[in-house]
């Protein structure tokens, strides 16, 4: 009996909390890569960065916070510092729309043409970044770092295996659903959300109905930012924040937002679940778990992992390219001529 | 008669002589001969997406199976490696090739029964796994064969300019399955598929360690041209030296660079010489009609598919050729070096700026990039400095600068992509429109 606590004990704290943490941290980036590309028709390359520049207002405010002490311990200080920085990043989105997308819709340019100018939004935020807060990896977390740590697990439970719940990873699953609930409350109750998805669905039969295209925008730029900022900031609590992170976190959100059909919300939330859990399941070191449920003499040797850990983003990858082959609309994808 | 790419190639070569008078000579070769290479990688790119008009963003993958060539050509053969796994890992490939081909005759067998998928999924699981046993044991061998110097199989010790034809080689071998996959997506599509390819290509080479070292990075390969050390000791270089009064270890250095140049150059010419022929051939029109309106083409009986696969192919070549080069240029191989940015969005920036279709225009921009790329960085610094003298160097923007001077080109770069984009869509050089129209008579 004991064994088969241990084994769950094990695979909870090992796979189960981090692969719904990070399915949470990479839903906020595939919402938003889904969102752009309904309401704004193109896949969005400067979105890792985007979000990595969201996270860096929020550290910079964060810190000057910390500086006033300012302090909502035991809970992180830059839980406040995202809602400051939530404006700043609409700002810029909206900016850099204004400045580049909006005149590219106007004249009707080819996808390849925004994204083409979105590389280059990435280029010029990743030097930004660079600038701005030095290449270095920087740590902002602070208040309680565990729910649950390691000994007093053991001491409450007496099992060998402790099951260990971080502050970061209770807070992203938990923000992740507030979030994406009120989202999808936002799309589907409300009169902006339904212009919004008429918008996504049929640009020229919404705009006979008089849905104003520029609060379309706008309104999907805000909510981007919102994402960015939860997203890049849950993400740094949890990894630790590092520019050039957030670049080797694009693959996996597009491969999120393509395996739940491109455009599409519930997808982008059940992609990122799919591509999460298909990265720490196939990279996962199966031989503790194993040896708790098998008799004895059965151990296995090996580390039982099917695939080295080095090879986590291409497994993200090679789902999307299943479901390219598959069923090219995605999981929840509608048909497009 | 359009004058504007001359002017713009004489300004280009002012500004390189400039460098050549200003800062040093070997600087403006070293510009120069990433530039050529950098030339022959964006008319990779410029066949695909100028010409065909495909969106692919994994020019980073084929440039980096470009180098990966040069080491396993002219790298010296490890027989102990090869007597140690080289027979498992040569099996293992075998049984890798029969499983794959075993699922592909069964699904074409059984098509539309149902239980095929089942019947593939199992066949490939049986046969993957099997792959497996013969392959770890196989490749820790091979990697635990002196691990601190060799640990891979090494090359095949040929002479290294055979090595840039493999690279093309090699790249278009990788590229036509990968082709064949994703050639028919919408761009969206392709260029996240695309993207992703480079990604897990260069994760294989970070990690497999018997093929090229991984991270470890392969080092003194061969070099088609003599050491800077040899040709010191050659009586003509001497005199050059003293005739130029330059000293001279800084002209042997002027001299293998030169002679780098010259290779490069020449390789640049063929490919471009024969892009061009492509170019005024019924293909390079057909390829511009599919790309212009692909319906209009589909519709007057052009296999749209197979053309751009094609395109795909010959790019993707192309661009391993440049890989190739590059690695052979630095006589090593650095698994880490191969970035998305620099790799790809750099190559498309050059396309882009020089003037997508045109190949003149291509290699303009890749002189006018590379230059800008390594000269933003001495920008980076007089702008440090100059706000320096505004503010006070302590002050935290100054600092910033100055410690992000570096980083500063990549600033320069995304705003020149997004200004051409904005104000200059058809580049600096645009591609010639031909207009054709009925006879008036």
């Amino acid at each position: 009996m004991t064994d088969i606590l241990n084994a769950f004990s094990h695979i909870t704290s090992l796979l189960v909390i981090p692969g719904l943490a990070y399915a949470s941290q990479l839903a906020f980036g595939a919402l938003g890569v889904t969102l752009i590309f309904g309401v704004l028709r193109f896949s969005n390359f400067a979105h890792a960065e985007g979000m990595s520049l969201a996270t860096m207002f929020c550290i910079l405010i964060t810190v000057w916070l910390q500086g006033a002490s300012v302090s909502i311990a035991p809970l992180p200080t830059a839980l406040i510092a995202m809602f400051l920085a939530i404006p700043l990043v609409a700002l810029v989105f909206i900016g850099t729309d204004r400045a580049l997308y909006k005149h590219f819709r106007a004249i009707n340019a080819k996808p390849e043409v925004f994204m083409i100018v979105s590389a280059g939004i990435m280029l010029i935020s990743n030097g930004v970044i660079r600038v701005v807060i030095g290449p270095e990896g920087q740590s902002f977390a602070d208040g309680e770092r565990f729910i649950l740590t390691a000994r007093e697990f053991r001491e409450w439970t007496g099992l060998t295996e402790a099951l260990v719940l971080k502050t970061s990873q209770l807070l992203s699953i938990v923000l992740a659903l507030i979030a994406g609930g009120l989202l999808f409350w936002f799309l589907n109750r409300t009169q902006m959300g339904r212009s919004m998805r008429a918008y996504s669905d049929n640009r020229n039969l919404a705009l006979l109905s008089g849905v104003d295209p520029n609060k379309i925008v706008w309104v999907t730029w805000i909510l981007v930012a919102v994402l960015s900022v939860m997203g890049g900031v849950l993400f740094g609590l949890d990894k630790g924040y590092r520019p050039f992170v957030f670049q080797q976190m694009l693959l996996p959100m597009f491969a999120a937002a393509v395996v739940g059909g491109l455009g599409s919300p519930v997808g982008a939330v059940v992609g990122s679940m799919v591509v999460a859990f298909s990265e720490l399941l196939l990279t996962f070191a199966w031989k503790k778990f194993l040896a708790y449920l098998l008799p004895t003499g059965l151990a296995p040797e090996s580390l039982m992992q099917i695939l080295a850990t080095e090879y986590k983003f291409a497994i993200s990858f090679l789902i999307l390219v299943i479901v390219l082959l598959i069923k090219p609309t995605g999981l929840f994808g509608r048909a497009t001529k | 008669m359009n004058i504007r790419p001359g002017v713009l190639y004489a300004a280009m070569a002012v500004l390189l002589l400039l460098v050549g008078f200003i800062q040093s000579w070997q600087l403006a070769l070293t510009i120069i001969n990433l530039c050529l290479i950098s030339s022959i990688m964006s008319l990779g790119v410029n066949l695909q997406w100028g010409v065909a008009g495909m969106f692919n963003v994994g020019t980073m993958g084929s440039a980096a199976v470009g180098g990966l060539a040069v080491v396993l050509i002219s790298a010296s053969p490890v027989p102990e490696a090869w007597d140690a796994g080289g027979m498992g890992v040569l099996f293992s490939g075998c049984m890798l090739v029969l499983t794959i081909a075993l699922a592909l005759w069964v699904s074409k067998l059984m098509d539309g029964h149902r239980m095929k998928l089942w019947l593939i999924v199992m066949i490939l699981l049986v046969g993957l796994t099997l792959t497996r046993m013969v392959f770890l044991p196989a490749r820790a061998a091979i990697e635990s064969v002196d691990a601190a110097s060799t640990g891979y199989l090494g090359g095949l010790g040929l002479p290294v300019a055979l090595s840039w034809l493999a690279g093309g080689l090699f790249a278009a071998l990788v590229a036509w399955p990968v082709g064949r996959l994703v050639s028919g997506l919408r761009s969206d599509y392709l260029a996240v598929a695309t993207f992703g390819i480079s990604e897990i290509i260069l994760a294989v080479l970070r990690n497999e360690e018997w093929v090229a070292r991984g991270v470890k990075n392969v080092t003194r390969l061969p070099r088609p041209v003599p050491f800077e050390a040899e040709l010191q000791a050659v009586e003509w270089a001497q005199n050059l030296a003293v005739w130029s009064g330059l000293p001279i270890r800084e002209m042997a250095s002027i001299l293998v660079k030169l002679a780098y140049a010259g290779w490069f150059l020449g390789v640049l010419l063929i490919i471009y010489c024969l892009l061009q022929r492509l170019q005024r051939a019924p293909w390079g029109r057909m390829m511009r009609a599919i790309r212009d309106d692909e319906e209009a083409a589909r519709a007057m009986g052009k296999d749209v598919g197979r053309r751009h696969l094609q395109a795909f192919v010959i790019g993707s070549a192309i661009v391993g050729i440049g890989g190739a080069m590059l690695v052979t240029l630095d006589s090593q191989f650095t698994v880490t070096g191969y970035q998305p940015l620099r790799f790809t969005f750099l190559i498309w920036l050059m396309v882009i700026i020089g003037g997508s279709g045109n190949h003149r225009g291509a290699i303009f921009g890749s002189f006018l990039i590379w230059f800008l790329w390594v000269q933003a960085e001495t920008f980076g610094h007089s702008l440090a400095w100059a706000v320096g003298v505004l503010l006070t160097p302590e002050n935290a923007i100054s600092v910033a600068l100055q410690e992000g001077a570096a980083q500063l080109r990549y600033v320069v770069m995304g705003s020149i992509l997004v200004l051409v984009m904005r104000f200059a869509p058809r580049g600096l050089i645009p591609e010639e429109q031909k207009e054709f129209t009925l006879d008036k008579r």
